[in-house]
Order: structure tokens, then sequence, then C-alpha cells
């Protein structure tokens, strides 16, 4: 899968690094995947073995590689740094070429477009997306699973109100990179950041127009649209790098978008704009550690008489930066944070909307959401908003952004909330 | 950029052990790795030493006598007594692990006698108590039960093998149960499906009466990996008779039973690991390693330590490499490799296992575990390593590389937290709930 562009180095050692499989199957061990249904063979077959069969200009013979969800888990353990999940990725991308992308796909891998239609009519489209018979119709004639979470478009978006919003002037500056969740569906967590950040002593950037990353395109396959799309968030971002500003973004997985995937996956490291881009993009809370690090945080927490648990998702584990999150929590006096003991919650993005996906993510999940049920935490903690969606909807517990806490530590959430 | 009391590099059991040991005793922890070690592969049996070459019945006695003989050797590091504390301690954090009563039987001062996957009997130390009454020192009569499913494991090869160690009576079974009747099925499925009481129900409704009177029953390593105590002791009393664990080719339950208790331990007491990192090298501030840098995807970052514990393994996991022009390399810190043949030298002989010159290479250390260089002086003062990055070994040959890993871990950590002044007696065991 060359980039238009030019020779794709990085895909070819991303391509060659199948060569050092040893077969040791500690992949396999642990794909949250393969570990719960007998449809998909795991990483070491779909991954390095399977790709020694799939020829360029000759049929994939095996389709079991859509059951992989992309979590990204096995490339985490493999110990020979063989890029599994980076793999299967591009070789789905080829597989769904010749099979064709289903119109259930094109729709979820597009969420600022679902966002752009469902916003004006937020309470019709709401009342649809959570109602029965429209779901049990989107079930059967797309194959979105009646059961799986849909977030509620929130009518207006978080663009809107950052227009308005002037940040003051500070020592330091960064640039918010809010993702489709936030600008759709979450607007007050978007919010939240800016207000968070700036009590944190940074003047916020939010850069407009800025569209999908591409990561749900990507994850379905459909890499074309994937690179326009995440071509045009880097235009916009791209002003912020070159003034040497900081891009921070509360989508775990849409950073790490910015940071690799698209360049590794996409084949776009040769964009020099996207380069520019992915070298100054951090997670939140990997930027807040690093400013703690340096002893440049602001720690004059309030005290949180909750509990919490706080499950670090497999895209955050991504980013290779540790759990940076549950170091921010420890900052706050009072708060007790238990720690999950689980690598994904099943939803991977898009995976689990699907209905023939839906219940294998739900097993997936099932360890997480046991752990979560009998800490009876008051609030569920997770980084990803698709994550957050699906433990929400899994467990009956409010599922936040660790933003959201130290928001409500930082005294800026006020009574009542 | 990170700040840590230790950063561990590796998350086998070398690096394990001494992560949870250095956490446990107040410091604060960072595993970085490029992935997981060795506990997936290997069968997770504590070997300390099997082998002499003649086969080793009292590893503490052996011990002493190879160090003796061969100074260069990293058990004089630990000694008898060291590897004898490593292993209490090792048993100790199963006794308040996530898998209690789930615990390991035996000692430093003898080796049981147990049968590989392919029915040879081999000398390990201290097992899994699935797996103790596989000793098989004086004799007995084993019905060697299998699945068809899983592949790797074939019973009747297994029991025709053992059959010819002295007084050993043993024989095949293949049974045709598999979890959801599906035809392949590796061993962590095996072991989930063995941890439900039904699943265990229908192998001994298809073992009832196929049994004879005095024969134990020999299992594939599957019986369990949320709770193994329950699902073997189950089947011992529903069978009336000794049941045994018998390794498997990877992946390793046992292994993955390790892992789960130690990464349970080090995660309860802050420890922190972070996997898919390739440690590159070292800033350095005159003979202290300053921070370490590691290579995470497209960038690289920097983490600070006090201290640190290299625990990479050797040249089957990267941590050790030799290029085709011979020079060899520590991947990591890039620490001078000792033992490595001239050029022009041979580096191996012609038999598997016979003793290679290229066998014994790996770091040399001084009597505190730093690392040196060619002329015997330390190459840094903060660092400690640890398992089979160590140079004067030959796990392989010796049947020494778990027991090794694990007490040169231990050690470690617990040099480590005394040079820190922090407590890093006995009380240190146990602790961290
Ligand atoms: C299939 C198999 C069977 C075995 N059977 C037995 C047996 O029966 N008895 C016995 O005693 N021994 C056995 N062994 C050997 C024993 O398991 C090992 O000697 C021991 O576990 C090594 O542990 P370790 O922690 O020293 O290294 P490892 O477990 O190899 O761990 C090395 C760690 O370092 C990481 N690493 C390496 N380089 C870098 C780098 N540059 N940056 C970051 N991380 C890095 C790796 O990813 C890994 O996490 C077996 C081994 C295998 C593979
Ligand atoms: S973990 Fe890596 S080396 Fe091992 S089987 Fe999987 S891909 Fe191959
Ligand atoms: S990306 Fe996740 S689901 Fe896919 S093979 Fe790897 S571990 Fe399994």
């Amino acid at each position: 899968m060359a980039a238009e562009t030019g020779h794709d180095v990085l895909g070819e050692l991303m391509r060659g690094s199948l060569d050092h499989c040893v077969k040791c199957t500690i992949c396999e061990t642990f794909c949250p995947v393969s570990n719960v249904t007998p449809l998909f063979p795991g990483p070491k077959y779909v991954g390095p073995q399977a790709e020694r069969f799939r020829v360029p200009r000759e049929e994939s013979p095996d389709a079991s590689l859509d059951y992989c969800s992309g979590c990204g888990i096995c490339t985490q353990v493999c110990p020979q740094g063989v890029q599994i999940a980076e793999i299967n990725t591009q070789a789905r991308a080829k597989l769904r070429k010749r099979t064709g992308f289903r119109l259930r796909d094109r729709i979820i891998a597009r969420p600022d477009l679902t966002g752009r239609l469902g916003t004006p009519v937020a309470p019709l489209a709401n009342l649809m997306l959570h109602s029965r018979l429209p779901r049990r119709i989107a079930d059967r004639l797309l194959g979105i699973d009646e059961r799986a979470p849909v977030p509620a478009f929130a009518g207006r978006t978080f663009q809107a109100w950052a227009r308005k919003h002037r940040s003051p002037p500070a020592p330091r500056r960064v640039a918010y990179f809010h993702g489709c969740g936030a600008n759709w569906y979450e607007p007050d967590a978007g919010r939240r950041t800016v207000e968070l950040l700036e009590y944190l002593g940074c003047q916020v950037d939010v850069p407009r127009g800025q569209g999908c990353c591409g990561l749900p395109l990507q994850s379905n396959g459909m890499f074309e649209p994937a690179r326009r799309y995440v071509r045009r968030l880097t235009r916009r971002l791209a002003p912020s790098a070159r003034h040497g500003i900081d891009i921070v973004g509360t989508s775990t997985s849409c950073t790490l978008m910015l940071k690799r995937e698209a360049r590794e996956i996409l084949g776009l490291d040769d964009d020099p704009e996207l380069r520019m881009v992915s070298d100054h993009v951090y997670d939140i809370c990997e930027y807040l550690l690093m400013l703690h690090d340096r002893g440049e945080l602001r720690t004059d927490f309030q005290p949180l008489p909750l509990t919490v648990t706080y499950h670090a998702p497999c895209q955050q584990q991504g980013h290779g930066i540790g759990k940076p999150a549950l170091d921010l929590m420890a900052l706050v006096p009072e708060l007790r944070v238990i720690e999950n003991d689980a690598t994904c919650c099943g939803v991977a993005g898009t995976y689990g909307l699907k209905t023939e996906k839906y219940e294998i993510a739900m097993d997936v999940g099932a360890g997480l959401f046991a752990q979560i049920a009998e800490a009876r935490p008051d609030l569920a903690v997770c980084d990803s908003e698709t994550c957050r969606w699906h433990i929400e909807q899994a467990t009956g517990v409010r599922t936040v952004h660790p933003i959201e806490i130290l928001h409500r530590a930082a005294g800026l959430s006020g009574p009542g909330h | 950029m990170s700040r840590h009391d230790a950063v561990v590099v590796g998350a086998g059991l070398a690096g394990l052990t001494a992560a949870v040991r250095l956490a446990e005793g107040g410091a604060s922890v960072l595993v970085l790795a490029k992935g997981v070690g060795a506990t997936h592969l290997s069968p997770c049996t504590i070997d300390v030493l099997g082998y002499d070459p003649e086969p080793v019945d009292h590893p503490r006695d052996a011990l002493r006598r190879l160090v003796d003989a061969r100074p260069d050797h990293p058990y004089r590091l630990v000694g008898a007594d060291g590897v004898a504390a490593a292993i209490d301690w090792f048993k100790g954090c199963f006794a308040d692990g996530p898998l209690s009563p789930y615990a390991y039987a035996g000692s430093v001062d003898e080796n049981m006698r147990l049968p590989t996957a392919v029915g040879v009997l081999r000398p390990s130390a201290v097992v899994p108590e699935t797996m103790a009454a596989g000793d098989l020192r004086a004799g007995g009569e084993v019905c060697v039960v299998g699945f068809r499913a899983l592949k790797d494991f074939h019973p009747v090869l297994l029991a025709d093998n053992l059959g010819r160690a002295a007084g050993v009576q043993a024989r095949g079974l293949e049974l045709d149960v598999s979890p959801e009747d599906r035809a392949d099925v590796n061993a962590l499925g095996f072991a989930r499906a063995f941890d439900d009481a039904s699943f265990r129900a229908r192998v001994i409704g298809q073992l009832a009466g196929r049994l004879g009177a005095g024969e134990r029953v020999a299992l594939p390593a599957v019986l369990g990996i949320a709770d193994p105590h329950a699902a073997w002791r189950d089947l011992e009393d529903r069978l009336g008779r000794p049941v045994f664990e018998v390794p498997t080719l990877p992946p390793s339950v046992p292994g993955m039973r390790v892992f789960a208790t130690l990464r349970e331990r080090l995660r309860r007491a802050g420890g922190r690991v972070i996997l898919n990192v390739v440690v590159t090298g070292a800033e350095r501030a005159g003979a202290r390693i300053i921070a370490v840098r590691a290579r995470v995807g497209l960038r690289d970052a920097v983490h600070e330590a006090d201290r640190v514990v290299l625990a990479t393994g050797g040249f089957a996991s990267g941590g050790l490499e030799l290029d085709s022009g011979w020079v060899a390399r520590e991947t990591a810190l890039g620490l001078p490799v000792a033992g490595v043949p001239a050029p022009g030298d041979s580096r191996f002989r012609p038999g598997y296992f016979d003793d290679h010159p290229i066998g014994r290479a790996g770091v040399a250390v001084d009597g505190d575990q730093r690392p040196v260089g060619p002329d015997g002086a330390p190459a840094f003062d903060n660092v400690t390593v640890a398992g089979a990055t160590l140079a004067g070994a030959e796990p392989w040959r010796e049947k020494s590389g778990d027991g090794l890993s694990l007490a040169t871990g231990h050690r470690a950590g617990g040099l480590m937290l005394a040079e820190s002044g922090a407590h890093a007696g006995p009380a240190a065991v146990g602790m961290g709930g």
C-alpha cells in the first residue's frame, strides 16, 4: 500500500517486520478477539502468517481477517517488533477493496458527516437514534446493531462555543485538537478541556474547521478518503505546529492517528505538513504529566471524595506513554482510583457497532465490565469516547474523560455538577 | 520525560521480579520492554540446576561445586542461599497473589524428575503444585491424557517415551473433548475451558471407567488460568487419584500464571509497565546513568531514573545481538559484551547440546551485578544486570534459565533497595496489598 506520493519506507519496514516473527504465540494469548470467538483465528495467523500469501495483485484468500478489531494489543506485546495490527489494517483495506464497502461502513466511518447532518435536527435525530423501531430497521437493513451505544447529538457544536470564546493570554500556548466526539456529541467535554488548560496556565487556540482525522475510515479499509481527511485536518493544525505551538487532544485514538498511524498505515510519512503536525501532537494527559514532570503543573487541586475506576483504552496504550491519567488523578486529594486490569473494552472504535460483531465486543469487554460493577464506583474514567459510550451502556456507570475529574478537582465544575 | 527511582528494562522473569521487589520496597518503578518476555514460552518451572553435566539430584550441593569450578558463572553472585531466598520470595508472591491458593512446591535442596511434552524426565527444583505429582523419581503408573483439538500435545508419543524411563509404566489416551467442540484450540483456550466446572465434568465423564486402579493422570498444562488450583483440585478429587500437568509447547499457561501474578503485584505496588518500547541508549553523568532513551513508535522518549536494572534477556529476546561481522552488542544501553569468540574462531560446535563457544556470551558484571568493561572496572555505578543477559551461564545445557533469572532479578532488586536505604529485608515480602 504505497502512498501516491512516493516510496513508502515506513510501510516497507512495517510489512518487513513480519520476517521477525518467531511463532512464539505471545500475541495469540493477548488478542482479546480470538480469545472470545472461534471466528477469528488470531493475530499470528492473520498477521505475519497470512500476509505471506497476500501477494500484490493476487486476491487474499482469507476473510477471517475482517474480525480483527484493530485494537493494536498484539503489536504492543510482540517481543520481536512485528507490527501485526498495522499489517492487518492494511490487509483489511485490500480485502475490502475486493469485496466492496458496505453502506453501513461508509456511514459509521464518517462521524463528521453524521455530525453535520444530525446536529441541526438533533432532537429528531436523537429520537430516531434512541427509539426501538428505527434502530431495529437500521440493524436489519444496515447492520448497525440495535443494542450498540450511539451517542446523542448535542445540537450545538464545540466549534461554535470556541468561536465565541476568548482565551486569555498566558505564559504557555497550546492548540486544542478536539476531534469529532467533542465537536458534535460532547461539546461540554471540549469546553471543560479549554477551561482546565486555562486554569493550568495555558492560552488555548482552537484551530477552526477541524474535521475528522480519518481513523474510522482507515479502520474500515477506506484508505483514499482517510488520506483526504487527515490531510485536510493537518492543514488546519499546521499553522499552530509551524509556530512551535504544541497540539493537545482529548481523543486518544485520534491523537495516535496523527502521531503514528497516518504516517505508518496510510503511508503518508513523506507528507511534510503531516510530519510537522505529528511531531507536535500530544495526548492531553501525556502533555499535562510532562508539565508536571518539569515542575510546571499547578497541583493545588481540591479534594474530591469519590471512588472512580480507570481503564486505559487499547488505543491509549498504543501511544507507549504508560498511564499518565493515573499519575494526574493521584494529584487529587481524597480521590480513590481503582485501576482496571483489562486491555480492551471491545468496541474498538466502530467495530462493536456492527451487528455481526456486537456480541464479540460485549464478550471482549465482559471482564472490564465485571471489574467496574464490582468496584461500584461513583464514576468510571476512560480516555477514549467510543469506549466511554460502550462502557457506560454496558455497566450503567457514568463514564468520563480524566480531564473531567481534573476539571472538578480544579473547582471549575461548580456545585451540582 | 518521566522521573522514577528505578527504570527496569525487560519484562521477563528477571525484570518483573526486580521490579516487584523494588516497588514493594517503596521505590517508584517503571518497566520498559519491547514486548512480553519468555514467561509465556517457558514452562516456568524454577529449574535451578538440572545438569552438571550429569542430571543433578541436589541442586544446593551442585551449585556449590559449580561456583567453585566456574568462578565466572553468574550463580556466584547469588550462591545457594541467594537462590533459596529468591525461591521463598517467589512462593510468597503466590501466597497472596491473584491466583491464590495456586502455589509452587519444592526447594533448592532436591530436584524432582518431571516429564516434558515428549516424555523425557527432566530435573526441576521448584514447580507449580499442579505439576508436582508428575515427579517420577520413584517410577509409577501414568495415564497420559491428551485432546485431539490440542494439536501440539501427543499423549501416545509422550507415554511411549516415558515408558523407557526406569520404573515408569505409561500409556496414552486421546480424548475428543474440546471447548465448544472446536477442532483446533490452543493451550490458553483449553485453560479457559478448564476454569469451567462443566467442561471439567465432560473430561471426567470421558475418563470414567478408563483408568487403572494405580494410575495417576498426566494432562497438558492447561488446567485453568483464572483459578488453576480449583480446577486441578477438582480433577484430583473427582478422579480420586493424583493428577498432574505436563508443560506444553508455547503458549505456556503456567508461565502466563506467573506473569499475571507478578504483573498484578507490581500494579498493586504502584509500578508501571510500558510495552512496545525499545530502549536504545542512555544519558550519563560520569559513572551514572541519569536517563534511558527509548524508541516509542516514531518518537524518542527519555525516562530519568536514579537506578537502572537491565534484564533484557539474551540473544533470543534481542537483548544481545551478534551481527554477521562478529560484532556483539548489548542492545539497550550499549554495554560491553564478554565471552564473544574472536573473529574467525568458531562460534558453534556441531551438536545441539555441545558446549558452544558463543553460549556463555553476555554482559560481565562485578559482585554487585554492575556491568564491567574488558578491564573489569564497572561501566556504570547505578546499573544492575539480571537474568539471561549475564555472561558465563549456559542455561540450555545446565537447565538453569528460570532459576538464574529469578535469583539474579531478586538480588538486583534487593541490592538497589539496600543502596537507596529502603527496607530490603524479608518484611518487604507480602507488602503492597
Ligand atoms: C521455549 C522456551 C522454553 C524454555 N524452557 C526452560 C525450562 O524448561 N527451564 C528453564 O529453566 N528455562 C527455560 N527457558 C529459559 C528461560 O525461560 C529464560 O532463560 C528466562 O525466562 C529468561 O528470563 P529473562 O527475564 O532473563 O529474559 P526474557 O524473558 O527473555 O525477557 C527479556 C525482556 O527484555 C525485553 N527487551 C529485550 N531487549 C530490549 C530492549 N532493547 N529494549 C526494551 N526491552 C527489551 C524483552 O522484550 C523482554 O521483555 C526456556 C525458554 C524458552 C524460550
Ligand atoms: S508475538 Fe510476535 S513473534 Fe510471537 S507469534 Fe506473535 S507476531 Fe510472531
Ligand atoms: S489488533 Fe487486536 S483484535 Fe486485531 S489481531 Fe491484534 S490483538 Fe487481535
